[in-house]
């Protein structure tokens, strides 16, 4: 990402002027008042590209304050490009601390993952969404889909997963699994694997999705059900991983392939960077800890 | 060609039909349209056109093109408000109910359940990239099924009902010809078992052999479902195979209705005259 600190010097505080965050708060609260629905919003240009979670700058922008601590992950790793810039970001436009420990977080912006390790009540985890309508692969149309979603009307939804099936033997879709809100909106859970789809449901935490591209916000309230669609004869599962992390020994977690050498040579590791770090820090290891890659 | 269970003993001018219907002891007409007009700004779709449908009837709706009749069907069918007038639907509740009245979410599950359309070209009436199965599937699933493997034996089984052979259930209808697309567009709509079902010109874009073969379908089916069809044709020859009774339109007005053998083979109105010596159907 490419930012002049000189640029930045003239900026209202969190970037964004005041008018514009009051304008996003408002979308925030009427997402959280109706769970799960998108509420249109102006996206405002960033100072970066879309595609790099403009959505989700834009709400964290509206949220912060000078006394949060951020953390922000990319497919569940603080380290990439992207996790690296946007945090530098709000350390130089909000002046705020920021953190890759999942606990010490007030506010997570996140990429594609949703920390392995329990979020509380008041923390906020802020997605970046590319595309806000779980319906649009098979209707285009945005009156169409709009209206669909006042009717209640998602049949659609079980069309996608019915051809799921009829092509693979089981529903396999992996990411941006669809879920119904609190029994009425389907809603679009971002990129995220399926794997997290069972941490949405009845969190603790705050839940906001930003999409700048898009125009949308929405919210899904702490303590508010989170359905996976499926059939009755071909219920809904999470990811399995055959192995457990090769760094942490971790089970039950989501694992990233991580391809060795130009041999065939691979391994499974937490995609939970900091969970990761965290259990070898307490001790526990994996089959290749402490080897020529686990340093 | 005579309509199975001919309806040619009939005394003129009786405008009800004898249906061997299940439900053709109903007193009451399952659909009444009244005075219903549509103007595009000045140009006039249709004028105040008042018909009756009855359980178990198939009605043609006849006229050269630009005469209304498509017009008609979708003011009838919700598809379309009509300027004035008003169409009123007899439930299976037995309620009768002001269609342009009802709130969208309703009128949508009635359009779905309890009635199909057909359209001339199958790829407004399908999903052209979900395969044969998911778009007969799709209305069950709309309206609550959730079961894949009983959702799939029903899609297959109207598969083999429009001659459809099984083995297709997961190819798009993409791969399909005409006859077939047409065909899988009228499973997609006889899966709820509906009660009326609305057809806009059905074998209009089809080879003359492809369309026997259609007529020869729907006419099985329309007959074993005792279903009441309202069918939008310009060829008397489709009207004269699958309807009852049927209406004529011209410049967007009914001129004649009767019942389909009396009609064409005694017109009395000087138009429908011309209509049925095929002067106006070159
Ligand atoms: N969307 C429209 N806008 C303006 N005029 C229309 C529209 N649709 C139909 N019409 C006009 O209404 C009349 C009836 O058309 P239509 O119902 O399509 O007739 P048919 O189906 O008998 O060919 C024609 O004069 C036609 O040009
Ligand atoms: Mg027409």
């Amino acid at each position: 990402m490419t930012m002049q600190p000189t640029d930045l010097a003239t900026y209202n505080f969190a970037y964004l002027d005041e008018q514009t965050k009051r304008m996003i708060r408002r979308a925030i609260l009427k997402a959280i008042a109706i769970p799960g629905y998108q509420v249109p919003f102006a996206s405002r240009e960033m100072p970066m590209p879309y595609g790099w979670g403009t959505g989700g700058v834009q709400v964290t922008a509206s949220i912060i304050g000078p006394d949060d601590t951020l953390k922000v992950i990319d497919q569940g790793a603080d380290d990439t490009t992207n996790a690296v810039s946007i945090r530098a970001f709000f350390a130089k436009v909000a002046e705020v601390s920021t953190t890759t420990s999942t606990a010490d977080a007030t506010i997570i912006q996140t990429r594609h993952r949703i920390p392995e390790e329990k979020l509380g009540e008041g923390q906020i985890l802020v997605y970046q969404v590319p595309i806000p309508e779980p319906l649009r692969f098979l209707e285009p149309r945005e009156t169409e889909t709009r209206k669909m979603h006042a009717l209640e009307d998602y049949g659609l939804m079980h069309v996608k997963l019915y051809e799921d099936i009829a092509r693979n033997g089981h529903i396999a879709t992996t990411y941006a699994y669809p879920v119904k809100i609190e029994g009425r909106y389907v809603m679009d859970p971002s990129p995220t694997p399926k794997f997290d789809n069972p941490k949405m449901d009845q969190s603790e935490a705050l839940q906001l999705f930003g999409a700048g591209r898009e125009k949308r916000i929405y919210a899904v309230p702490p303590y508010t059900s989170v359905v996976s669609l499926d059939f009755e004869d071909y219920p809904f599962e999470v990811n399995r991983f055959d192995q457990p992390c090769a760094l942490c020994g971790a089970e039950g977690v989501y694992l990233d392939e991580v391809v060795l050498d130009d041999r065939g040579g691979r391994m499974f590791v937490c995609s939970d960077t900091d969970h990761c770090e965290k259990r070898r820090a307490a001790g526990h290891k994996g089959t290749m800890a402490g080897g020529e890659i686990g340093q | 060609m005579t309509v199975a269970g001919s309806v040619s003993h009939i005394e003129e001018p009786v405008d009800r039909p004898a249906i061997p219907a299940a439900d053709a002891t109903e007193e009451k007409p399952l659909l009444s349209a009244s005075g219903v007009s549509k103007f595009y700004g000045s140009r006039i779709g249709c004028e105040d056109v008042s018909i009756d449908i009855w359980p178990g009837e198939v009605l043609a709706v006849v006229g050269e093109s630009g005469s209304g009749k498509t017009t008609l069907l979708n003011c009838i069918s919700t598809r379309l408000m009509p300027t004035t007038g008003t169409v009123t639907y007899r439930m299976r509740d037995g309620q009768t109910r002001d269609l342009y009245r009802m709130g969208e979410a309703e009128r949508r599950f009635l359009m779905r359940t309890d009635w199909g359309f057909v359209h001339q070209n199958p790829a407004d009436g399908l999903r052209m990239t979900v395969s044969a199965g998911a778009n007969v599937g799709e209305r069950l699933m709309a309206t609550g099924a959730r079961h894949y493997g009983d959702i799939r034996a029903t899609a297959g089984d109207w598969l083999g009902r429009v001659e459809i052979a099984e083995d297709r259930i997961d190819d798009q209808p993409r791969a399909f010809s005409g006859g077939m697309r047409q065909r899988l567009q009228i499973a997609r709509n006889l899966v709820t078992g509906p009660r009326l079902v609305f057809m806009d010109e059905p074998t209009g874009g089809l080879d003359v052999s492809v369309q026997a073969r259609l007529l020869d379908l729907l006419r099985g089916l329309v007959t074993d479902l005792g279903l009441a069809v309202v069918v939008v044709t310009h060829d008397l020859a489709v009207a004269r195979l699958l309807s009852h009774r049927m209406v004529v339109m011209k410049d967007g007005r009914v001129i004649e209705t009767g019942l389909t053998d009396r009609v064409l083979d005694d017109p009395r109105a000087p138009y429908t005259q011309l209509l049925v010596s095929s002067i106006l159907q070159a």
